[in-house]
């Protein structure tokens, strides 16, 4: 029980795919201007690695070493394609932006879901598999949820699409700050949420 | 002319790391040392090059709605687009398999100097990531898909030789013991997309 409990929390935290492990950075940042985008691209992720780390690991067995990349990328394409279609479907119930699809299509490149299937997939059974790829991606989508929360607070003085930021201070002279929905400013929150992550937990420190 | 604002918009507005953060995994893991930065620059221009009018043409004439009309008109309600992922992802680990083995026979200098990152450009996200923006921006012809290669490739060729040039001398400095490492990286590739600020909306 243990080490499932392991298998569960580490991911989430000492070995955060993002901020520890630096993986998947790639699109995702671009989907942290409002939390709701961000959301959506966090349950997608988590879906999706969670998902292949499962079927490859059912498969694992059977896979020739040297055509495996391949049978992998095929596996997550079509995790992709599931989510992509199933949120093409809901996009105008929930009023789901459009351009979120290409970076759900970016998913497939997306270092962690392969990471995850190459460090563990690959060489676990496939329940314990099916549990490490749910945690990364939470772990994952917490720090992007973290970035969105602040870029939208601070960017456009609202919550999930609603306003936060009472008028009155804006009577008085406050003024949502531009550069925060600027791409740059994503990178430099991503590397201040670093700072204090290896800050708290020391063993992180590089040298 | 329309073909060089293309060019300069993908090298420095749309650039593929400051604007879109596409390729960040490779683009701060290989920029520690100038010199393998700028093989992998260089082999992500190519393959960018070569892949995206391919995908550029498997787009146009087999997955887009209608695409299939040329084969015969019964053919003229097929929507296929659903597989582009899969389509696009195949023609990238395929072309990346190719360049290996070609620069493995030709080139072995190269090819040991790259070492893992050469198979590891098919996931690379700036590779499918052009292709994808490809198929959302409605390019009319081939040549433009791949000035918008050339251009996207470029940029992310300079972005990862300034990025390893300011980390071989920051290599010096002393940074505060939390920061050390990628968050320094994370900071410095904020400032220098802040940078590349300045040529947001530039009209040639």
């Amino acid at each position: 029980m243990g080490k499932l409990k392991e298998t569960i929390l580490t991911p989430i935290l000492k070995g955060n795919p993002i901020t520890v492990l630096v993986l998947g950075i790639c699109s995702s940042l671009a989907v942290t201007v409002e939390l709701k985008g961000a959301l959506v691209m966090a349950l997608s992720v988590t879906i999706v690695t969670g998902l292949s780390s499962f079927i490859c690991s059912i498969i694992r067995n059977t896979i020739p070493n040297r055509v495996r990349i391949i049978v992998q990328l095929v596996v997550v394409a079509l995790m992709v394609i599931l989510v992509d279609q199933f949120l093409k479907a809901f996009e105008a119930t929930y009023a789901i932006d459009k351009s979120l699809s290409v970076y759900i299509g970016l998913i497939i490149t997306n270092c962690i879901v392969m990471g995850r299937i190459e460090a563990y997939a690959l060489g676990n059974k496939p329940l314990p598999s099916l549990l490490d790829g749910l945690a990364n991606g939470v772990g994952y989508g917490s720090i992007l949820l973290i970035v969105a929360f602040f870029r939208e607070l601070l960017g456009s003085g609202t919550l999930f699409g609603f306003k936060v930021i009472p008028q009155a201070l804006y009577d008085a002279g406050y003024v949502n700050n531009g550069l925060v929905i600027l791409p740059p400013f994503a990178l430099i929150l991503l590397g201040c949420i670093i700072w204090v992550h290896r800050s708290l937990d020391k063993t992180l420190q590089e040298k | 002319m329309e073909y060089i604002s293309l060019f300069v918009k993908s090298i420095f507005v749309d650039n593929m790391i400051f604007a879109y953060f596409l390729g960040m995994c490779s683009y701060l893991a290989v920029s520690k040392n100038v010199k393998t930065a700028n093989g992998l620059g260089l082999a992500v221009i190519f393959v960018l090059l070569c892949t995206l009018p391919l995908n550029y043409l498997l787009d146009t004439y087999v997955l887009k709605p209608g695409a299939l009309a040329w084969l015969d008109p019964q053919f003229a309600e097929v929507d296929l687009s659903f597989l582009s992922f899969i389509i696009f992802i195949a023609v990238i680990a395929a072309f990346t398999q190719l360049v290996e083995m070609i620069v493995e026979k030709f080139l072995p200098g190269l090819y040991s100097s790259l070492g893992i990152y050469l198979p590891l450009i098919a996931v690379n996200c700036a590779i499918l990531g052009g292709s994808l923006f490809m198929q959302q921006r409605d390019f009319v012809n081939v040549g433009e898909s791949a000035v918008y290669a050339l251009g996207s490739g470029i940029g992310w060729y300079l972005a990862i030789v300034a990025l390893a040039a300011i980390r071989e001398k920051m290599s010096y400095s002393n940074v505060p013991a939390g920061l050390r490492g990628t968050g320094i990286a994370f900071i410095t590739v904020g400032l220098m997309g802040m940078a590349f600020m300045i040529f947001m909306g530039i009209q040639i």
